[in-house]
């Protein structure tokens, strides 16, 4: 016993060092368990005032570009307002909302690590819940991951671990995308059959086949394809619409039916 | 009293620098500088090794905090603070180091110190970069990930080692 006590307090240093690992391994693997919860809702406040802070910076140097995408997604609004249409039968009575959306602002991004995540600067008060997508003008940021009072934590699309249902416009095929962490101005297209045609410059849009995202919204166009051999599947890579390092606004969707949707998918899954 | 004081601010400063400025630099979406390591690089000698594997794990803590990576940048600096008196006396003998307070291109001379700030920098890199990604069939496009942003750390180690190295 006495030799295990004197081996431990010679070797003292590298004992605490296998605890030291042991402890941050611990917080690796255990990232999304019970602590994370504890950890978003007190540590998140304050690294998200410090973020909230140099944002508000940041923000004024980018003031100019976000002023022409506002007016231009206010111009596409305005197009769809009641009187720019000749016939308006939209108010039927079968019409009925299902998603609505909250603006936020971005206040810290990155896109440089292998798994990337944003955080907004609106949270559980305003009405934001986990599992709510986040997509922007023209494009898809990503999904809702905690939230605190104030503020939101969003893992995004440039992330290993997140997929998105996506679908070509023109023929509607629905694949997967998802990110392969090379460039983070492109992204890959699974699950494309071959038998498709397709060709370069065909616009991704979200297929709406999730309950997270409506259909339509645009994400990106195909770059280049091709088929590999004994494959029944293309390699298809995109080009993302916006680029995620330039984002400052975002709208976080809350599709206000997916109770309903989630209570009939399980009910059929377990008959 | 005052030497504390002063790693004390350079924890903070340098924990602030990566996540609000470092952080948002990108080049071709492969480097990002990780310098916040020059931490663990120029301790003093003398710092026991508990102390310097306890402010690695915080100075990685800190850093992991702010960017949702918990324990993951930990990892790697513990490993590096772990290794760094292992390097050292790899790299200088006994008789030469008892002159030695501070690690630096002056103590060091220029080649020991490149070497020296070079390895570790490799370890820690790779570590985090491995460690980020988890993927067998991404396994070149990180080392050239991990190797870029090493070589730029380890620019920016050097240079400001060049410029700051009298005050400390």
């Amino acid at each position: 016993m006495k030799n295990i006590i004197v081996f431990i307090i010679k070797n003292k240093s590298f004992f605490l060092f296998i605890l030291l690992e042991t402890i941050s391994l611990f917080f690796v693997f255990n990232n999304n368990y019970y602590q994370k919860s504890y950890y978003i809702s007190s540590t998140n406040n304050i690294t998200g005032y410090i973020y909230k802070i140099s944002s508000n910076i940041s923000g004024y140097f980018q003031l100019k570009q976000t002023n022409k995408t506002l007016a231009r997604e206010n111009a596409k609004l305005l197009s769809l307002k009641k009187n720019s249409f000749l016939i308006n039968n939209k108010y039927d009575s079968i019409y009925k909302q299902q998603y609505l959306y909250i603006p936020a602002r971005i206040i810290s991004n990155t896109t440089n690590k292998r798994n990337n995540y944003l955080m907004l600067n609106k949270g559980r008060n305003s009405g934001i819940k986990k599992d709510m997508g986040v997509v922007c003008q023209n494009g898809v940021i990503g999904i809702v991951k905690d939230v605190s009072d104030n503020f939101s934590s969003v893992i995004s699309i440039l992330h290993s671990k997140l997929k998105i249902s996506a679908a070509i416009k023109k023929n509607n095929q629905i694949g997967t995308l998802e990110w392969d962490g090379k460039n983070y101005r492109t992204g890959v297209l699974n699950y494309i059959p071959t038998h498709v045609n397709i060709s370069v410059g065909d616009t991704i849009i979200t297929s709406g086949y999730s309950f997270i995202f409506p259909k339509g919204i645009p994400i990106g166009k195909i770059s280049k394809f091709k088929i590999k051999k004994g494959k029944n599947f293309y390699d298809i890579d995109i080009i993302f619409f916006t680029d995620y390092n330039k984002i400052s606004y975002v709208y976080i969707i809350n599709n206000i039916l997916k109770k309903e949707q989630l209570d009939l998918q399980t009910k059929s899954q377990n008959e | 009293m005052n030497k504390y004081l002063k790693y004390i601010f350079l924890f903070f400063f340098l924990i602030f620098f990566q996540i609000l400025i470092l952080n948002n630099i990108e080049i071709s979406g492969y480097i990002n500088p990780y310098f916040y390591i020059i931490f663990i690089l120029i301790l003093p000698i003398e710092t026991p090794k508990w102390l310097l594997l306890i402010s690695g794990f915080l100075l990685g803590f800190g850093i992991d905090i702010f960017s949702n990576t918990l324990g993951l940048n930990a990892f790697a600096t513990v490993l590096v603070s772990f290794m760094r008196p292992v390097i050292i006396n790899l790299l200088i003998n006994k008789n030469d180091l008892e002159n030695i307070k501070i690690p630096g291109i002056k103590s060091f001379r220029f080649l020991t110190f490149f070497i020296y700030s070079l390895i570790l920098i490799l370890i820690h890199n790779f570590t985090l970069f491995y460690f980020d990604s988890m993927k067998i069939n991404e396994f070149f496009q990180t080392f050239t990930k991990a190797l870029s942003s090493s070589v730029i750390t380890l620019v920016l180690v050097i240079l400001s080692d060049f410029l700051f190295s009298k005050r400390y």
